[in-house]
């Protein structure tokens, strides 16, 4: 029960850091200034709340683990995050339909985990809605004036959405851990909100004069540990510092 | 954790913990923001809870180690705790705290769409903190901190910051 609740809020968690490391790596290098900035200001968001998260998954974990001890020293395949969120940066068009994709999820997520029987878990998702509002907003507004722009920028989206769609079908999965907590009341059961997440999304999708992908073969794996290629390298930039200089503080 | 609905801060401690700048906006005073939720004197220890903006916010730890220097200074020692509900909204800042927002340069919170409505040319509701001017346009959703806006003044062109609403 203990040892699903910890995997359970690592599921969550590591969506929120993977995914803001991917963003950071745009700090200084994104397109424009702006974008640059509103890109690791969504960083910072996902990186306050994942180590809300960890701070609760060390107390349950116990003895010395530490919140940092999680984020850091863990192995590959013990990052529990989605496929979506630690694909590449590539091109602008493919970074904010990676964020679109996910942040409407992430979004019914915690509007979901809001009403969970745990305190903890209920304070930080209410928490969270409030920024993630502003990312779903961002990322949104780009897919419409990306897909209403240039023909160039409308097939650069176009392109975009097309290859990580194969990634969506593994947001509804549910693994054990997901499972027990949905019937202890305190996860969220994902599968309820799939409809209303791909009308959503599609809708944007729709505006944006773009079409909703048919795709019918999807990737899975992350939720188990089996990761694409391209965690391992973000990971040895992530652990860097501490695997280089264990145990190292600021 | 602690769950406090409304403030709950000893009168006494009031006048210390206004003098505790906002480490990011120094015109406001953390009492202004809203950030301390209580602060309680118990067994001559001051418990201090106090909130975040926003998760990442990285002044909260700044934020607590100038509350403690401040008891201390006054002779109290001190408790810091963090809480995340119930979380932080922008309507928790005081109307002294918008006044100083505003002189400062950054246009104090207004209704959850202000921003969205601007940048898709629909209503234009946030006045200019240079000119005063609603002509008005958001340029970017995430400004210089995790709590503010990057707008611009169509009038007399110059760029301010917009205190993002939360609710």
């Amino acid at each position: 029960m203990k040892e699903y609740l910890y995997k359970y809020i690592l599921g969550i968690a590591d969506n929120s850091l993977i995914l803001g490391q991917r963003l950071g790596e745009l700090c200084g290098h994104g397109p424009s200034l702006e974008i640059d900035i509103a890109c690791t200001n969504i960083s910072l968001d996902l990186f306050g709340q994942s180590r809300s998260y960890y701070q609760y998954a060390a107390t349950i974990k116990g003895g010395n683990t530490t919140e940092d001890d999680i984020a850091f020293l863990r192995k590959e395949r013990e990052y529990l995050n989605l496929l979506l969120v630690e694909q590449p940066n590539r091109n602008f068009a493919h970074t904010m339909a990676r964020q679109f994709l996910f942040d409407h999820f992430h979004l019914l997520l915690l509007k979901e985990l809001e009403k969970s029987t745990d305190f903890t878990l209920s304070a930080i998702a209410k928490k969270s809605i409030k920024e993630v509002s502003y990312h779903a907003r961002f990322s949104s507004d780009w897919i419409k004036r990306l897909g209403n722009g240039t023909a160039i920028s409308h097939d650069k989206i176009q392109i975009a959405i097309d290859s990580l769609w194969t990634y969506t079908d593994e947001l509804f999965h549910q693994t054990e851990a997901d499972k027990t907590m949905v019937s202890e009341g305190i996860g969220v059961d994902v599968t309820k909100f799939k409809e209303i997440y791909l009308q959503k999304v599609s809708d944007i999708i729709t505006e944006a004069t773009l079409k909703t992908p048919e795709t019918t073969w999807f990737q899975k794996g992350g939720k188990q540990g089996v990761h694409t290629e391209h965690l391992g390298y973000l990971l040895s930039d992530l652990q860097y510092m501490q695997r280089t200089y264990p145990n190292m503080e600021w | 954790m602690i769950t406090t609905e409304q403030q709950i801060i000893d009168r006494e401690l009031i006048s210390i913990l206004e003098q505790v700048a906002d480490p990011e906006i120094p015109v406001l005073s953390i009492m202004e923001m809203g950030v301390v939720r209580s602060a309680i004197l118990e067994n001559k220890i001051v418990k201090v809870a106090i909130t975040p903006t926003y998760s990442g916010c990285p002044a909260m730890d700044v934020i607590g180690d100038d509350i403690q220097k401040a008891l201390l200074d006054a002779g109290y020692t001190s408790e810091i705790k963090l809480i995340l509900a119930p979380a932080w909204t922008t309507d928790w800042i005081t109307q002294k705290g918008r006044k100083a927002l505003q002189d400062y340069g950054i246009a104090a919170p207004l209704d959850p769409i202000a921003d969205k409505e601007a940048l898709l040319d629909q209503k234009r509701i946030v006045r200019c903190t240079n000119c005063g001017s609603q002509n008005t346009k958001l340029v970017s959703q995430f400004g210089s901190t995790a709590c503010k806006a990057l707008f611009k003044c169509d009038d007399c062109q110059e760029p301010f910051d917009y205190f993002k609403c939360l609710k």
